[in-house]
């Protein structure tokens, strides 16, 4: 893993899990590096929505189907915490993933399924009032559903 | 203290299990206001989740996931069995904490 940008090292830092060094203070956030090295940076850095699905499950056509079910609050008067369920009746789903496509980054979420059920409840950030996109890969495939939030105060910035 | 709590509700052969881990999840867009300089990012990127040692979940998460991150999933397993919520974070910080059902 390289980084072409200029990375400044500030005073000494330990070597990180997967003995990439970190740096700390004046990266921009995007140039630290991954510390899990299976952790899908470029999926996640993806500034587009259709960019991330292709990074993440290697497509972005997928199917709007009944079989996953996104359950999110009609308004979110705050960004920074909106509950999010994704669920899929899907068979052999192996992988949700949680998309909010005006977010900087569209990416919020993707989980692995090695045994456990499709079904992820979580919190997260929106920047403004959009639809939430759950995905989920089952036998090769995508299956989507959206739900929109209206968002009162964003969540991104500070 | 660990910073991740759960609580486990055994139904059939299925364990609902619910966590909340204490984090910040910096994402590097916040400024200090009292120095106007930039928060560095600071977020959980993997989250492993086993039952009895074996892998069930592997989670990627981004600084879009709120603070204090929230989980509900379900997991296959049965009274007694162990669950084990696994964090690391960007900046390579990591903790563990296994509860029985």
């Amino acid at each position: 893993m390289q980084t072409k940008r200029r990375v400044f090292l500030k005073g000494s830092l330990a070597a990180s899990a997967a003995g990439l060094a970190v740096g700390a203070g004046l990266l921009t956030p995007r140039a630290v590096l991954a510390a899990a090295a299976d952790w899908p940076e470029a999926a996640f850095d993806s500034e587009g929505m259709e960019t991330a699905m292709d990074e993440l499950f290697g497509a972005h056509e997928a199917a709007d189907s009944g079989d996953v079910s996104v359950k999110a609050p009609d308004i979110a008067e705050n960004g920074a915490v909106v509950p999010v369920t994704v669920e899929s009746g899907i068979a052999d789903a192996d992988k949700i993933a949680i998309f909010v496509s005006k977010n900087p980054t569209p990416l919020v979420a993707s989980f692995d399924l090695s045994g456990a059920n499709p079904f992820v409840s979580t919190r997260i950030r929106m920047g403004e009032t959009d639809n939430v996109t759950g995905v989920v890969h089952a036998g090769g495939k995508l299956y989507k559903a959206s739900k929109e939030v209206k968002v009162t105060i964003g969540g991104c910035g500070g | 203290m660990s910073t991740i709590r759960m609580r486990i509700s055994p139904a059939g052969d299925v364990l609902d299990v619910k966590a909340l881990i204490r984090h910040p999840m910096e994402s590097g867009n916040r400024e200090d206001k009292s120095t106007g300089e930039k928060i560095p990012a600071d977020f959980i990127q993997k989250l492993m989740v086993s039952v009895n040692g074996e892998n069930v979940m592997d989670g990627n998460l981004s600084e879009a996931v709120s603070k204090n991150p929230y989980l509900n999933i379900k997991v296959p397993g049965k009274k007694g069995d162990e669950v084990t919520i696994a964090w690391t974070s960007n900046t390579g910080e990591s903790d563990e904490a296994t509860q029985a059902a």
